[in-house]
């Protein structure tokens, strides 16, 4: 008897709305490397003296930097939100019989992730 | 005059033709209809050569799952008036060879159910006599795995895994979820044979956590996290056997 | 069948997943918003603090490297899995070279870099 095996496209991601927005999650991962290859080179320019590192943050300045970096943002924060949302589902904890609840997980994730951002803010601005 | 509604439902009857192709039928719009009553309507009144599976209309034998406008649903909790006024597409579940209209080929799935060996396994020197009784569980130790031994067999899950539909050499959720249910399990010791499928590459490495086949799962088994906790788990070992190579056992 | 080594590319994915999720965020707005609007008081990434600061301490080479060189692992292990998922299975070979491969060239730019300094 012949079967029929149906095609599959390639962009069988944009037909459904969850598909299209685990692309999009899986992207995030685009713009965070982007950012880490800026900060290497950042710290590349470092190494090149005053002037040089000094150039690279006026250009900080420029408005297709900051657009950039708005992007970046956008698609890094969809990552650290998607990240802690997920999380809970592989740590599986269990108070005796009962699971700890996955929002008590993620909350704590997220709780942690704040006190990050106000340690780096206060080390890296030094202030 | 009785209201309506349009189901397209896809044909194909490799007798007569190669390629599938879709039929719509106007079928009577009740209030309390799933779209499984809809597919017994017409099977009965319009067009008794429709082919598809059902058995027990509650949702409990897993075997009339489709797709309904593109997401795998169980046939018999569908309802019509979730959709109406809007017609409503109904193909074969996705990522399998379709043998008639909505059935498919399930052997796939089948193998690979088998492959991970969905029973309890003892190790042969600790096998006990029938007559010393059961192995006993607490309930905290059954609730380690009660979720994934919820599982059907209704394969919606593998319909809303786009890895599976590329490439069906991955083992696939059901049967990834069902071999942890036996991981789990407080009274099994066959973990190790159930990695050489489940640790290899196309078992759980194959996974990119898309997470439909949880979402579309009518149990709430949630195979997506029992793909993920065993990816750590197999990462743990694997660190193990680096680090501490004298440790392993046998 | 054979035994995977998907566990060392998967657990520097998560590590790289986390350390992203944790600190890049705020590092976009440090370096795109508050410093260029000049939030943060008068020119606080200074050639001289941060120089010295990268350059004598080792604690912060090894956070920066942390912090630059997970996020490459945690992008070519998700990047290589996107391409194999948008159907480019056949080359999935070249594919995982390339992500890895550039993962590491980061690596290696970024000791070279911490070597010079």
């Amino acid at each position: 008897m012949s079967v029929y095996h149906r095609p599959v496209s390639n962009i069988w991601w944009l037909k459904r709305k969850p598909y299209i927005l685990f692309m999009i999650r899986e992207l995030t991962s685009v713009f965070v490397a982007g950012y880490c290859i800026f900060l290497l080179v950042l710290v590349y320019k470092l190494t090149q003296g005053a002037d040089a590192y000094g150039n690279f943050m006026v250009a900080l300045k420029l408005p297709s930097s900051v657009a950039l970096h708005l992007i970046s943002l956008a698609f890094v924060l969809y990552h650290t939100i998607t990240w802690f949302n997920l999380t809970p589902k592989i740590l599986v904890l269990y108070r005796g019989e009962e699971r700890i609840h996955q929002g008590l997980v993620a909350g704590t994730f997220y709780a942690v992730w704040a006190v990050i951002s106000f340690m780096v803010v206060w080390l890296v601005l030094g202030v | 005059m009785a209201e309506t509604m349009k189901l397209e439902i896809f044909r194909y009857r490799p007798e007569k033709e190669k390629e599938p192709s879709f039929q719509t039928y106007k079928v009577p719009f009740r209030e309390d209809w799933v779209v499984l009553d809809a597919i017994n309507h017409i099977k009965d009144e319009i067009d008794g050569t429709l082919s598809y599976r059902w058995s027990c209309q509650m949702g409990v034998c897993g075997s009339c799952g489709i797709m309904i406008n593109n997401v795998p649903k169980l046939s018999c909790a569908a309802f019509l008036k979730d959709y109406y006024p809007d017609k409503i597409r109904i193909e074969p579940l996705t990522g399998f060879p379709v043998e008639r209209d909505l059935i498919f080929e399930m052997d796939d799935f089948m193998t690979k159910l088998t492959e991970i060996q969905p029973y309890i396994i003892r190790k042969e020197s600790e096998e006990k006599p029938l007559e010393e009784g059961e192995y006993l569980q607490s309930p905290a130790e059954l609730a380690h795995y009660k979720q994934y031994s919820m599982c059907i067999n209704c394969m919606l899950c593998y319909a809303a895994c786009p890895v599976y539909a590329l490439d069906s050499t991955f083992i696939g959720p059901a049967a990834i979820a069902l071999g942890q249910r036996y991981n789990m399990d407080s009274r099994d010791q066959g973990r190790d044979a159930r990695q050489e499928v489940i640790a290899s590459h196309d078992g759980i490495w194959e996974c990119t956590f898309v997470g439909e086949c949880s979402v579309v799962c009518p149990k709430d088994v949630d195979p997506a996290a029992a793909i993920q906790r065993a990816k750590v788990s197999s990462t743990v070992d694997w660190f193990k056997d680096i680090l501490i190579p004298w440790g392993k056992k046998k | 069948m054979a035994k995977s080594n998907e566990p060392i590319w998967w657990s520097l994915f998560s590590a790289g997943g986390m350390v992203a999720a944790m600190v890049l965020p705020v590092l976009i707005v440090i370096t795109g918003i508050l410093v260029p609007f000049g939030l943060a008081g008068e020119d606080p990434l200074n050639f001289e603090r941060i120089h010295s600061a990268v350059s004598q301490k080792d604690s912060v080479k090894l956070v920066l490297f942390i912090v630059i060189t997970l996020p490459f692992f945690h992008w070519a292990h998700r990047f290589r899995f996107t391409l194999v998922d948008v159907g480019l299975k056949s080359v999935s070979t070249l594919i995982s070279v390339l992500c890895y491969g550039g993962a590491i060239a980061g690596t290696i730019i970024l000791v070279v870099i911490f070597w010079n300094i």
